[in-house]
């Protein structure tokens, strides 16, 4: 007996450590969860700035060769465009002809591209899986069509095993200097690199026809230039599409022209800016929170500063830059920095209060967008071919009508793209230096992987040991202690007693099976002909309830009071729903982390404060009645409806919020195939139900 | 033969200026010290079997047993649609890029490949290339049905990443009678050479030595040299409009940057040549019959060289024109010039200038080959060879009626690495963006799929297209296979290269048809573009991005290693050094001492931390005791660590 004594004694530290750790469980998770949160909100301080990883890349060592010539042929271009808007009949397909004479009289080889716009539709079974040609395009109709206009300049020495790719969406509809603007910078650059001899990857110019939206057209050349469908079922290229009365016209193909892989992709376009300098706007962010290669944004935003002296900027959240709280937290990390300072002047942890907020507010609108998991521009069709690529948008403080600010403003985002297409093409291997997984704090300053982790860790660290002190107190609760252990009697009943978790457990899989039928539905909902958002969304949340019912009804009643025991019933269940939610958000931050951060960040204290309310209320002391309210208020805010219209409500206030604004948000994430609607159907709303479900336990 | 010496009296040769050359010891005797003849020196009065010594190339063939052999380094590719594919220029001097080397062994069928590795060491050596990288049976192939016919006994390897310098070109310049000092390879100006488009330098070997006709036995090397370079003024006379565009005006010494000094005082023959392709005597012809007032300058009289197109600033010696008895369809013109009656003081220099513009087409090939790839991501893929028709296959003698039916045989050639696992039964082929069986198109095929670092996957196909089809397309899905770690190129993350398939059109031949003449007979070019070969053309290389691993990996791989062993040593000593009884024996003994007060106060502390009941003293004491002066130790440190940050950080 003493030496078994002994031997409990002396368990492994590691052992001892748990033991520990499940013991003080709240503990551990009100530390965790505070330091998760910390970490989040130091993450703008810990930011490092951005450095050019790839030596190769040699940004700006190359004196810029554009010279005025070049743009007074781009503003040649630009005229005669914008000339031909004035009579706006026919203007479209004269465009084409224009712009193709324009890049064959420079040497590069031409084609034009025929697509069909898609409707976004929802595929359910197309999640993650790659584009296809051909098969969408049998739904789409065939009146529709978009004509891209394809350039391609052979590198004079090289052999054609890479290509560097220019974008610039132009709506020949539309028309306008805007709209030319950003050919004229193509058009200018891509005049100079016919004539260099230090090209050694291939230049494609896109001329993307963006009558139908930015993102299409690209896609589509993409798709076509990667899956073509030789076996021509649909007779998309081969049909004369509008009689040329151009003898030139004619004599484009419609066969696409290829070049080797791609190397990486910009996509050039001008906004109309109201602000006080030139600036340059950076997209990056492409399906499910994929980023380019930072040494990228790096190259652009070093040439784009140091050279051309543009400011360069990043989304922000505009909102969070005017508010009260994160101005305070940036004045106490402020102080802090500066205390910090004073121990050791090499620790530089401060940064001042009106660089945190801005860091912040990018930081918000990086993660944001991420989470999303839809792209901010047409680069994001790049990405899925894993191809780096931005978009790059130039913005002016006044019109473009006067020429010599026009021929100013050409000559420079000439010189920045033609740095940055010499810097790619000096790369011989693809980029793959620098990061891929990091968030933005500011143009030149970035979060990587490594530290941004941290938050999401200590986020998720405290569920494992909750839902473990959970079924340790199960065990305890029931008499299966070592006591009654003796009493062989009830063997039967002891061996269910331990398996009573099983119970539980169904009832998760229940709900989360029940989460996947509710991601499904919109698909169903969407083929009712004539329905308008706000309807789709009541039907959607009326079949939702029903399906849950039934489910229930159908296979968690019959066996849920075999077992009996309902006093620990609630913390089985809540220690399995913690678990799967673990597992789930596991899983997500593999896929999309942005999204697993902020999902962690909604429903983590909601899943480890839910407590029966009407234990609470039987309670009656301080600490229940505040656990009650908190578990209110968090219940009603992670409930991802309500989530979402808080949010739009605090970004664009309260006054114009429809109840269809949630299915069109939820429409727009299923058209992009984004995750984090599985996410939110698969993994949230699973986790919310069966934490209303316990907060309502019957116990 | 001549040696020739001079003297340096720059700062560089004369140590700063401090050993200067004093002229008035004139004249001076020169020794040449550790002088070496590249060639086999034979006095009058010795014999000449010390030419057989093993160290001269040509006897290095006789060791390797090589019956044929080519081998080309290229940069740049050769643009099919601009620079033509159908004459015997083109067809023949256009290479892949990087280095291709084939050979034709005169062994048995067992001995070949140990000969091949023998070949590619002796050549990288040569070449100062890494041709030796073609040792390795996972580069190199043995084609039979379409690249030459062959029995066994032909290799074939290409290294599409070879980087071509002038390294490679100084020793194909040593095997020259003059190398690049005189003759027509004075021309060879490096960066003028390197500044072109495309260059490719090719060395062909044949060895006779089967005849016992002492004549016809011996080695033949040839070597070729092809560039396409741009003229000088291309740069300078860019115009955007089109139709002012005059085509560039060029001479030998604009493009080069140097003249013809004459012949090479051991050349036979010494020749320059200018080849007006069809297409541009076609423009020509028809530019005279609409412009009446030039027909008293006749083509057939003054054959072009004053006409109203262009002037030739050389008046040539020899003018051939092509002759087609097939059919009257425009015929190209070659002019030829005899560098020998020119001189250093007079040196050879041909220019041509251009009055008018003109604008032809060269010849293409019948079907133009595209090669790309399909697919994204770093699973699968595909690779596609698109066969599209030009214009030149429409107006072409359909000789190759076989069974009544028109038929156009094409051959492909096609070599894939191992780690792209191309599943050969997926090829599809499409004709006239119609999927075909492939019984209808292909007429013979044969596959040696690819064993993992042993040996390349080899398809050779010959299609038998219908004449009139637009287009052809087939395509092969492959996997992307894994490679070890140490099988990564130091570039791994650039991709991995396919090299270019290789297209054949048999039934078209790359000739060109001259009137006999005596001189036609010498000149081993021209005689050579009226041999009968068929019509090749090389598609592009393409890169395969592969899954590359992290190569920072090996050092968190190491960490993670080092960290496991330490664990499980760790343990493993744990377990092997406790003895059970004894360490409980020394726990009663310590139990027996008194404990001190502090440490009686932390174990109080720590029980109440732990939230059970106060542990027995005797048990918890040791522990305890150790913590207490772990803590202290600690605590020591932490302060001198605080201290020395704080007054020298």
């Amino acid at each position: 007996m003493a030496e078994t004594e002994v031997s409990k004694k002396r368990k492994r530290p590691i052992v001892r450590l748990a033991v520990l750790l499940l013991s003080h469980s709240v503990l551990v998770s009100v530390i965790c969860c505070t330091a998760g949160v910390f970490g989040l909100l130091l993450l703008p301080v810990l930011a490092k700035n951005t450095y050019i990883s790839e030596n190769a890349l040699m940004p700006g060592s190359a004196s810029s060769m554009l010279s005025n010539q070049e743009v007074s042929e781009a503003n040649k271009l630009i005229k005669e465009l914008n000339n031909l808007h004035s009579n706006p009949l026919g203007a479209t397909t004269e465009s084409h002809g224009i712009i193709a004479k324009y890049m064959s009289n420079l040497g590069a080889q031409v084609n034009n591209h025929k697509f069909h716009p898609q409707l976004n539709q929802f595929h359910p079974l197309h999640f993650f899986s790659g584009p296809d040609s051909g098969v969408m395009q049998e739904n789409s109709t065939r009146s529709l069509y978009g004509i891209n206009t394809v350039g391609i300049i052979r590198a004079p020495r090289g052999d054609g095993k890479e290509a560097i790719v220019l974008v610039t969406p132009y709506n020949a509809v539309k028309g306008g200097v805007r709209e030319t603007l950003s050919l004229g910078i193509a058009y200018s650059v891509f005049s100079l690199l016919t004539r260099v001899t230090w090209l050694a990857k291939d230049i494609i110019w896109l001329v993307a026809d963006s009558q139908y939206g930015e993102y299409a057209p690209v896609a589509a050349w993409l798709r076509d230039y990667h899956t073509p469908a030789f076996s021509n079922l649909d007779s998309l290229n081969t049909e004369t599409c509008h009689v040329g009365n151009n003898n030139f016209e004619s004599k484009i193909s419609y066969g696409i022209r290829r070049s080797g892989t791609m190397a990486a992709a910009l996509v050039l376009g001008v906004a109309y800016g109201n602000e006080n300098e030139d600036t340059l706007g950076i997209y990056a962010e492409a399906s499910n929170g994929q980023m380019p290669n930072l040494d990228l944004i790096n190259i652009v935003h070093y040439l784009a500063v140091h050279r051309q002296g543009l400011r360069v900027k990043v989304e922000q959240f505009h909102w969070l830059l005017n508010s009260k709280w994160v101005k305070s937290l940036g004045e106490v990390f402020e102080s802090l920095g500066k205390m910090v300072k004073t121990l050791n002047p090499d620790w530089k942890l401060g940064i001042s209060a009106a660089d945190y907020v801005e860091g912040a507010a990018t930081l918000a609108s990086s993660l944001y967008h991420q989470a999303l998991g839809v792209p901010t521009g047409p680069h994001g069709a790049f990405r899925d071919y894993q191809v780096d690529a931005i978009t790059l948008e130039f913005s002016l403080r006044i019109s473009f009508d006067r020429l010599d600010r026009r021929n100013d403003f050409l000559l420079h985002g000439g010189r920045l793209i033609e740095g940055v297409i010499r810097s790619v093409n000096n790369l011989l291997e693809k980029f793959h230096q620098s990061f891929f997984l990091y968030l933005l704090t500011s143009p030149s300053k970035f979060v990587s992987v490594g530290v941004y982790m941290i938050a999401f860790a200590l986020l998720v660290a405290p569920l494992p040991v909750v839902a473990a002190s959970l079924y340790a107190k199960t065990l305890d609760l029931n008499p299966t202690s070592e006591k009654d252990k003796s009493a062989t009697s009830n063997e039967l009943g002891s061996v269910l007693q331990s398996w009573k978790w099983l119970n539980s457990v169904k009832t998760v899989f229940v709900v989360h099976f029940w989460g996947a039928t509710v991601s499904l539905l919109p698909y169903f909902i969407s083929q009712i002909p004539d329905s308008d958002p706000t309807t789709n969304f009541s039907v959607w949340i009326l079949l939702s309830i029903l399906s849950l019912e039934i489910l229930r009804w159908i296979l968690v009643s019959p066996s849920s009071h075999i077992y009996g025991l309902p006093q620990g019933e609630w913390a089985t269940l809540k220690s399995a729903t913690i678990s799967s939610f673990f597992i789930g958000l596991g899983l997500m931050s593999v896929i999309n982390f942005a999204t697993a951060e902020i999902g962690a960040l909604l429903m983590v204290p909601m899943a480890l404060m839910a407590h029966p309310l009407k234990l609470d209320v039987r309670g009656q002391s301080l600490r229940s009645i505040l656990r009650m309210i908190c578990n209110l208020v968090l219940g009603v805010i992670s409930f991802p409806p309500a989530t979402f219209f808080v949010f739009k409500g605090v970004i664009e206030g309260f006054s114009g919020i429809n109840a269809g604004d949630f299915w069109n948000w939820v429409e727009s994430l299923w058209a992009w195939n984004s995750a984090t609607y599985l996410y939110i159907g698969m993994v949230h709303l699973p986790c919310w139900v069966l934490c209303v479900q316990i907060l309502l336990h019957p116990c | 033969m001549q040696i020739e010496a001079s003297l340096w009296n720059a700062s560089w040769a004369t140590d700063g200026g401090r050993m200067q050359i004093s002229l008035s010891y004139a004249p001076f005797e020169a020794r040449y010290r550790g002088f070496d003849v590249a060639r086999c020196s034979v006095d009058k009065s010795s014999d000449m079997n010390q030419c057989y010594a093993s160290h001269y190339w040509w006897n290095e063939v006789k060791k390797f047993r090589v019956k044929e052999m080519e081998l080309s380094f290229t940069q740049g590719r050769w643009r099919y649609e601009q620079w033509g594919g159908f004459d015997p220029l083109s067809s023949n001097n256009a290479k892949p890029p990087g280095v291709e080397l084939w050979a034709v062994f005169d062994v048995p069928q067992s001995l070949v490949d140990v000969y091949w590795r023998n070949l590619t060491h002796t050549l990288s050596g040569l070449f100062c290339a890494s041709i030796n990288f073609l040792e390795s049976s996972t580069t190199y192939s043995a084609p039979e049905l379409t690249f030459k016919p062959s029995f066994g006994n032909l290799r074939y390897g290409t290294l599409p990443r070879e980087a071509v310098c002038t390294e490679n070109l100084t020793p194909w310049l040593k095997l020259l009678p003059c190398r690049d000092k005189a003759g027509l390879s004075a021309l060879m100006d490096r960066p003028s050479i390197y500044r072109g488009f495309y260059h490719s330098q090719r060395l062909r070997l044949t060895s006779s030595e089967s005849g016992s006709d002492e004549v016809d036995s011996g080695i033949g090397l040839e070597q070729t040299l092809t560039v396409v370079l741009q003229p000088s003024s291309w740069r300078t006379g860019k115009t955007y409009s089109v139709e002012t565009n005059i085509q560039p005006s060029w001479s030998i010494s604009s493009i080069f940057g140097r003249n013809i000094p004459g012949k090479c005082v051991i050349a036979k023959s010494s020749n320059v040549y200018l080849h007006l392709d069809n297409g541009l005597v076609g423009e020509l012809k028809n530019l005279e019959r609409e412009n009446a007032k030039y027909v008293a300058n006749t083509f057939e009289s003054e054959g072009f060289q004053s006409n109203h197109a262009f002037k030739i600033s050389v008046t040539p010696d020899k003018v051939f024109e092509e002759v087609d008895y097939l059919h009257g369809k425009s015929t190209s013109v070659i002019y030829g010039f005899s560098v020998e009656k020119y001189s250093d003081s007079q040196p050879f220099d041909l220019g041509l200038t251009w009055k008018i513009p003109v604008v032809w087409s060269c010849q293409q090939a019948p079907l133009h080959a595209s090669r790309f790839l399909m697919g994204s991501g770093n699973e699968r893929g595909a690779i596609a060879i698109s066969l599209e028709s030009t214009e030149s296959s429409e107006g072409l003698p359909t000789s190759h009626i076989i069974d009544g039916r028109c038929e156009l045989r094409v051959d492909i050639f096609q070599v894939v690495p191992w780690y792209i696992k191309v599943y050969f039964h997926t090829l599809q082929v499409f004709v006239d963006k119609q999927p075909r069986a492939m019984a209808d198109v292909v007429d013979k095929i044969r596959v040696s799929p690819s064993k993992d670092k042993v040996s390349p996957g080899v398809m050779e196909m010959i299609l038998k297209l219908p004449c009139g089809s637009k287009s052809a397309a087939f395509s092969l899905e492959f996997d992307k296979g894994f490679l070890h770690i140490d099988e990564y190129p130091p570039d791994a993350n650039q991709g991995f290269d396919i090299p270019s398939a290789l297209i054949s059109f048999p039934s078209f031949n790359a000739r060109m048809n001259f009137s006999e003449d005596e001189f036609l007979n010498n000149s081993p070019i021209l005689s050579k573009f009226q041999e009968t070969s068929p019509v090749l053309s090389y598609t592009e290389v393409l890169l395969i991005p592969l899954t590359t691993p992290d190569f920072s990996m090996p050092y968190n791989v190491i960490t993670i290693t080092c960290t496991v062993f330490a664990l499980y040593f760790g343990s493993l000593l744990n377990v092997l050094r406790r003895r059970v009884d004894e360490e409980e024996r020394i726990l009663r003994s310590r139990a027996g001492r008194k404990a001190g007060w502090i440490s009686q106060l932390l174990s109080r502390l720590s029980a109440k931390l732990r939230g059970r009941p106060q542990e027995q003293p005797t048990s918890s004491l040791p522990y305890s005791f150790i913590s207490f002066r772990l803590v202290l130790k600690i605590l020591l440190v932490a302060s001198i660590a605080v201290t020395w940050q704080y007054y020298f950080g």
